[in-house]
């Protein structure tokens, strides 16, 4: 299958920091890439930059063969790419249903519409299958998302970035807040998006759950791409190797 | 959807109401000021008796509010987004000044003078928004700083055109208008601010602009990784602000006849206290239409009952500061507690 994102050479420094050395990146329709690394290996800064909230300083990212400029989040949300930050960008004053669909909310029918009025039944609708897909544990669709807890936030911000990912779906560290029950929701709703077709990409520090649910792994040290290998033929004691660089590996690209 | 089936069950349990309307208005500050209105006006009403308790001074009242109503849509849209427009009584004298230079030069009592009047002021309170909005959200400078210096290059630009004189008009249509005019026994400028407001309302609460406000308020690096295009939002808030404030300036020429360029020095604080009074959130992302229309009556009322009652109505400044302060102090408490409670509440709330 034909990679629907990839990425090869970016480069970013932040002063003398190196944030991106050289990074390269892909990912297929349709599977799930675990996208690991210690700490300031890279991984937020190259989400960042896949999913247009980082200007580049060097680099080519392709969309479906072509080349493309991802300049704002909202050029990435025209290739159908969507993001869960870690900081989940919600408006904590506004309701579930009033996040979901904040910038692209549903415009009333006739005439209304044109007068930017909005069907407020629909988008609740909505919210109530996406958040119901998730099997979440957020009840008051009318209360504002600041009153909600951590892990009901979470699953609002993922359950908005799945209801809008056509191609691609970012999720950095989506289940570091969440019970086991909504952990568990999780993975199984990024298998059945994986199932429509959709190309997920999972930050984790969970190597459990990364050998799990990931098709292929992909490990990041020092601002670039060192490692990738499929999913059901690695291991914890590999991973951790590549991640901190104790394995001095000849490169093993082609395990994918 | 293939998941219907499996949703289906699981939707029913979903239940999308915390709590019925009526306790979900108990929450809202809005309400509870409005309680607190309606005590102050039974009090003046037993003590006053008929004499504040009349159709005639509800009338006078909403003489005095309408303009302030008119300036309070725009401050309300303005503090949603977490901002402040300090600007707002010296753009409205500014277009008061334009507006009745402009009038008097042309001369006489036609409709192209009125028309003209009244786009002139609309005009030059939306260019000092559209300066507001640009400054603050394109140069990135701190909405208190850049509308303190309009508030004061407004100000200063009016007493240079007018040379510190106030200025007539002579245009008794628009006067006559402004004073004489009822509709439904209503007089004309409350009505017209009254429409404002429903208008402004329905805007804030309605539509996808109002709903924009209240994100960028709320969240605004949120509201710009979804793709709202913040920067412009702000400038048309900003805009229309000043815009207003001009509607507001032909209201002021229409009730009094003439320009007041010493007279508006308290109109922004006043409009922000009744906004503030009226439970929305200095902090941005929270409030509503309805409770600054309530927050503007709350010192209309006292003042206007300290005078029937005979007290010193100078009083009224007093007790407007004291339920500024206490509106917000009850705010912020009853959002900590709720901030608190929210877990065991939401458990509460399943229960029911």
């Amino acid at each position: 299958m034909a990679a629907v994102l990839t990425a090869e050479g970016l480069s970013r420094s932040f002063g003398h920091v190196m944030a991106l050395n050289g990074a390269d990146f892909d990912v297929e329709a349709g599977e799930v890439v675990a996208l690991i690394g210690d700490n300031g290996a890279g991984k937020s800064t190259l989400v960042k930059a896949l999913t247009g909230n980082l200007a580049l300083d060097a680099g080519v990212v392709q969309f479906e063969g072509r080349a493309i400029v991802l300049d704002s989040p909202a050029e990435a949300s025209r290739f159908g790419i969507e993001v869960v930050h870690q900081d989940l960008a919600l408006a904590p004053h506004l309701n579930p249903a009033q996040n979901m669909f904040l910038g692209r909310e549903i415009p009333a029918k006739g005439v209304l519409g044109w007068f930017g009025f909005m069907d407020n039944k629909e988008m609740r609708d909505r919210t109530r299958t996406g958040l119901a897909d998730l099997g979440g544990t957020v009840r008051a669709l009318n209360a504002p998302v600041g009153e909600m807890s951590g892990g009901q936030r979470q699953q609002i911000a993922i359950a908005r970035a799945m209801q809008w990912a056509s191609k691609v779906i970012f999720l950095d560290e989506p289940t570091a807040a969440l019970g086991v029950v909504q952990t568990r929701n999780v993975l199984d709703s990024i298998k059945r998006i994986r199932d429509r077709g959709v190309a997920v990409v999972l930050i984790s520090h969970s190597m459990p759950e990364v050998l799990e649910i990931a098709d292929r792994v992909q490990v990041l040290r020092l601002g670039r791409r060192v490692a990738t290998y499929a999913g059901k033929d690695t291991n914890v004691e590999q991973l951790v190797g590549a991640m901190t660089g104790a394995l001095d590996f000849q490169h093993t690209e082609n395990a994918a | 959807m293939t998941t219907a089936t499996t949703t289906a069950d699981v939707r029913t349990e979903l239940d999308d109401d915390s709590g019925t309307v009526w306790q979900r208005l108990a929450r809202t500050q809005a309400v509870w000021i409005l309680g607190v209105l309606v005590l102050i006006v039974a009090f003046f009403s037993i003590v006053g008796g008929r004499r504040f308790l009349s159709a005639n001074n509800f009338s006078l009242i909403s003489q005095n509010l309408a303009v302030l109503a008119v300036l309070g849509v725009g401050m309300t849209f303005v503090i949603i987004t977490s901002g402040i427009d300090l600007s707002i009584g010296s753009v409205l004298v500014f277009a008061s000044v334009i507006s009745a230079k402009l009038m008097s030069a042309m001369g006489g009592d036609g409709a192209g003078v009125v028309v003209v009047g009244i786009l002139a002021a609309i005009v030059a309170g939306a260019a000092w928004g559209w300066l507001n909005g640009f400054l603050i959200a394109m140069a990135k400078i701190p909405a208190l700083i850049v509308t303190l210096g309009t508030l004061s290059a407004a100000l200063g630009l009016a007493y240079v055109l007018s040379k510190g004189v106030n200025i007539a008009v002579d245009a008794t249509s628009l006067t006559d208008f402004g004073i004489y005019t009822r509709i439904a026994g209503v007089p004309a400028l409350p009505l017209l601010a009254l429409v404002i407001v429903v208008i402004g309302g329905i805007a804030l609460h309605r539509t996808r602009f109002g709903r924009h406000t209240y994100a960028i308020g709320s969240n605004q690096e949120a509201a710009r990784r979804v793709g709202i295009r913040v920067n412009r939002h702000l400038m048309w808030v900003y805009l229309l602000t000043g815009l207003l404030a001009g509607v507001g300036a032909v209201m002021y020429l229409a009730q009094f006849g003439t320009t007041t360029i010493g007279g508006q020095s308290l109109t922004n604080l006043n409009v922000i206290a009744a906004v503030v009074i009226g439970g929305t959130s200095i902090f941005g992302g929270y409030g509503s239409m309805f409770g600054t229309v309530v927050g503007l009556f709350i010192p209309a009322v006292l003042q206007s009952g300290f005078v029937i009652i005979g007290v010193d109505p100078f009083w009224q400044g007093v007790a407007v500061g004291a339920v500024l302060i206490a509106a917000v102090y009850v705010d912020q408490s009853r959002r900590a507690a709720a901030q608190r409670g929210a877990k065991s509440t939401r458990k509460g709330r399943h229960n029911v």
